[in-house]
Order: structure tokens, then sequence, then C-alpha cells
């Protein structure tokens, strides 16, 4: 029974996790003023790069058209290992938490590969730029799982979210979870490419992160890449929902409501953020991803000591 | 209920602990030691079963002096040095950080050795108080602006406050009026000190005060 709804999740993120994507830019617009794209507007943009053809450089080999057909479907298989509060993950196993992690290292790594198998400087400046992030965010999100995983004694993510807040609200493990979270959304914001470390939208070749690692892609590659992020964005929320949410039910249908629910709220907390900071010089930015490593490293300590 | 808030102060006294030692802007450092204060006198006050009055207005007025008073003679003595930013520390920023959080399992380490009576707190209120006033000291050793190692030395007091007020049994608060009363000294005359060090070399760097000038 719960693997219908387990189901239903994987079908409801394959078709709307691009509208996250736009919810948050939704919610910048209404903070500049303006009215902002249309929700569907990502729907639009996949549909256009589909229908169009690719131009491959010369100096590229298969590492770059394997790039984003590699990084789409570690998403996907990201996306059937990760929960969303209650309702458990498609495929749980003890150790999930270390495969999904890696899953998300390889296709960064795909991604980094193709971004260097174009030969161009301005593109490996990028991919060094990401892989040395990531270096840092890895550890803050696998600290903080295993911080999770030691409180409540659980190594799969399915366990341990269904566990997480079984003890209620007053559970002496909170003040763990909290730190883990606050540092979840931190390694969100910087896995995903958001504003306090890189901006979507950017295409200022100073600050780039992602972008500009993809700069040579076009058309069904692009289309691949596109919705690869909005899947990876969405396995990361569903995670942070899955820890953080501590509003829980025995009725599966109203976890998924209220896990949905929470999705939403991230994606308009992610789009205020977005809205209200600047982003970091490029040399602030592993001084706050090392501020949410130690979070996490505190979570660890309070969850074992 | 109680157990939980009290659990939740000492966390967020951690996370100040390490936004100080993190921050480089001055005025962000104030502001980080005078919201301590705030959090130390709400732990102060829960880690006694039943406050009576003079408990409650002794807290309340120490309270006051630290997240209220100090703060402002430091912002004055910030002011009249035109000082808003730690430059160049001897020790860098993250590393600060990472530091801090050794220095916080070091703590951890040591109140688990410690035989505190088990009534006053769990041992995680014992490590955060280690830890408030190891980073004080680190601010006093790691930094070079006078302000800055003035605001480790409040911050370490904060750390001794609070130890004193949960596990002295016996006659707790005359043991912290004197420190008290020490630190609002200190506190007094390294204001004065810092404006002097000021206007005779033009800089609070206390690492070159060494350098003769004429």
């Amino acid at each position: 029974m719960t693997h219908t709804y387990a189901l239903f999740h994987v079908l409801l993120a394959l078709t709307a996790s691009p509208l996250l994507l736009s919810l948050i830019n939704r919610v910048k617009a209404f903070f500049g003023g303006r009215s902002g794209p249309p929700l569907l507007q990502p729907y639009y943009d996949l549909f256009k790069l589909l229908r169009k053809g690719a131009v491959y450089s010369r100096t590229t080999s298969w590492v770059f058209r394997a790039g984003p057909v590699v990084g789409l479907a570690a998403a996907l298989t990201a996306l059937v290992l990760v929960p969303l509060g209650n309702i458990p993950a498609l495929s749980a196993f003890p150790g999930d938490l270390l495969l999904l992690a890696y899953t998300l290292g390889l296709m960064r790594f795909f991604t980094v590969a193709a971004a260097l198998d174009t030969g161009s400087a301005f593109e490996g400046m990028g991919a060094s730029r990401e892989v040395q992030f990531s270096a840092l965010t890895e550890v803050a999100l696998l600290t903080g799982l295993a911080a999770v995983a030691a409180k409540v004694h659980a190594v799969s993510l399915s366990t341990l979210s269904s566990q997480v807040w079984a003890g209620g609200l007053a559970w002496e493990g909170g003040a763990t979870v909290l730190l883990a979270s606050g540092a979840l959304l931190v390694v969100l914001l910087a896995e995903n490419a958001r504003i306090p470390f890189d901006d979507p939208n950017t295409h200022l070749e100073l600050t780039m992160i992602h972008e500009v690692m993809i700069l040579d892609t076009g058309g069904v590659d692009l289309a691949l890449i596109e919705y690869a992020t909005a899947i990876k964005f969405w396995v990361l929320s569903a995670l942070l929902v899955s820890i953080a949410l501590p509003l829980r039910t025995t009725v599966p249908a109203l976890n998924l409501a209220l896990g949905l629910g929470a999705m939403l709220i991230l994606g308009v907390v992610v789009g205020c953020i977005e809205s209200m900071m600047a982003r970091l010089r490029l040399v602030r930015v592993p001084q706050l991803i090392v501020a949410a490593g130690v979070l996490s490293l505190l979570a660890f300590i309070m969850a074992v000591g | 209920m109680m157990q939980a808030l009290g659990e939740f102060l000492v966390i967020l006294m951690i996370l100040l602990n390490l936004r100080l030692m993190g921050v480089s802007r001055l005025g962000a450092c104030v502001q980080t030691v005078a919201i301590q204060a705030l959090v130390i006198g709400a732990l102060a006050l829960l880690s006694q079963p039943k406050p009576g009055f003079w408990t409650v207005a002794l807290v309340a007025a120490a309270t006051a002096l630290k997240a209220g008073v100090l703060p402002a003679m430091v912002h004055r003595a910030m002011r009249e040095t035109g000082v808003v930013r730690e430059i160049d520390p001897l020790v860098g920023y993250t590393l600060s950080v990472l530091i801090g959080t050794g220095m916080f399992v070091l703590s951890l380490m040591a109140a688990r050795s410690l035989q505190v009576p088990s009534a006053a707190g769990t041992h995680w209120l014992v490590s955060g108080t280690l830890f408030t006033m190891l980073t004080g000291l680190f601010l006093i050793v790691a930094r070079r602006k006078a302000i800055t190692q003035v605001l480790g030395f409040i911050t370490m007091e904060n750390g001794i406050y609070l130890f004193g007020v949960t596990f002295a049994i016996h006659e707790p608060w005359l043991v912290q009026a004197g420190v008290l009363l020490d630190v609002f000294a200190a506190v007094f005359i390294m204001g004065i000190m810092v404006c002097h060090i000021n206007r005779e070399f033009d800089h609070i760097d206390t690492n070159r005060l060494s350098d003769l000038k004429d």
C-alpha cells in the first residue's frame, strides 16, 4: 500500500519538479515587484529545447555526449532512493543514504567531465570551482545524515525519515535534527547553485559556477540537463523535508499531502532567501559551506555524545 | 519541556560562540556577545529549581549589565576609534571556527570527567559553559584588535558566570557579584585604555604596541 504512494511520489516528482523551480522564480518576481514568468515556463523551455538539434564541437568526444544522459540517469536514480516524510522511497535498503550521496556525486562527475571535454578554459574554471565547493558540501551532507542516522539508529533513509519525529515535538533529539536540517538547507542551496552561492540566471563570467559548465551544450542535451537540475532540486528538498518536517500522521495520503505542502513552503523559503540575500563573494563561499559542515559536526557530536 | 528549552538555549549559546569566532565585523561581534548574555541569563534562571525574588533580581541586573551596558561601552569605544572590522586576524575565520569545533569536543570530554551535581543540569550545559570560557580565551589570543580582546574577556566572564551560578550550590551570588564587579571595572578601564592607545598610536593593533614611537 505504501509502495503505491512511493510510486505516486516518484511520478509526481517526474512531472512537477520543474514547477518547484518556477515557484521560486515567481517568489523572486514578487519581491522584485514584477509579475514574473508563467508557472509553466520551464515546461515551455524544455519542449522548445527538445525540438532543437544539437551542434557538437570537433574537440569533444563521447564524454561530452554522455554527460547529460548520465546526469539525468543519476538524478532519476537518486529520486528513486529518496523518501518524502513518512512516504518511503521506492527502493529502500540499509545504507541507501551513502548511495544517494554518491549518485549525486556521479551526476556532478559527469557534468564536470563533459565541461572539461569541451577544451574551453572558461568551462574548466567552472568545473574547478564546482569540484572545490562540492568537496566541502559532501562533508556537510554526509555528516548531517550520519548525525540523524546515529540519533535514530537507522541507516536507511526511509526508516530514518519515518522514525525521526516518531517521539513527537518534544523529542530530546529535536535539537540534533534541527542542526542537521540547518546544514542540509545550506547544502540544498549550494548543490543546486542557488543564490548565496551561485546565481542560476547569471551569465557573468567571473562568478559563475554551474551555468558556466553547460555553456557549450544546446538542444536536447541542454533540455536533459535542465530537467536533471529540476529533479536534483526536488531530491534534495525531499530529503530536507523528510528530516525536518515534524508533522506526521498515520494516514499515508495525508502524509503525502503534508510532504508536498512542506516542499512548496521550502520553495517559497528558498525564493525569499534568494530575494533577500546578495550572492557571496567567491572567496566567502567556502566559509559558509564550512560553517554548514560545522553545524553538521555539532549535530553529530550531540547525537553520539 | 523545560529540559528541551534548556537544551535549545545551550545549543544557541554554542552557536553564538562559533559565530563570534567566524565573523569579522566588530559590530556583529558586540551584538553576538549581547545576545549571548541574554541566553546565559535565561539559562541561569532555568537552572534554579525555584528562583526567589532576589535571585531573579540579581540575574536581571547582571543580564542588563552584560547585555546592555557593557556592549554600549564597547560600541562607544568602537565609534571613537573608528575601527569597524578585524582585518587580518592572527588565526583566519574558517580555521577559527574549525578550532572552535575542536574546543567544543575538548570541553565535552572535560565535562564528562567532571563530577558535577546531577541536579544542576545536563553535561551539555557544563560543556557549553567550558566552551564559552575557551572561546573567550581564544578570542583574546587569536585577534589583534584590543576591542575584540575586550569582547573575548566578556565572553570568558559569561562562561564563568554561568558555571558559577549553575554549580556553586552555596552562596553562588557572592562569588558572582565579585566576578561581575571585576569584569565591569576591567571593561571600564579597557574602554578608556583603548581610547588612549588609539589616540597615542593611531591604531589599536596590540601586536604593534611594542614598536617605538617618538
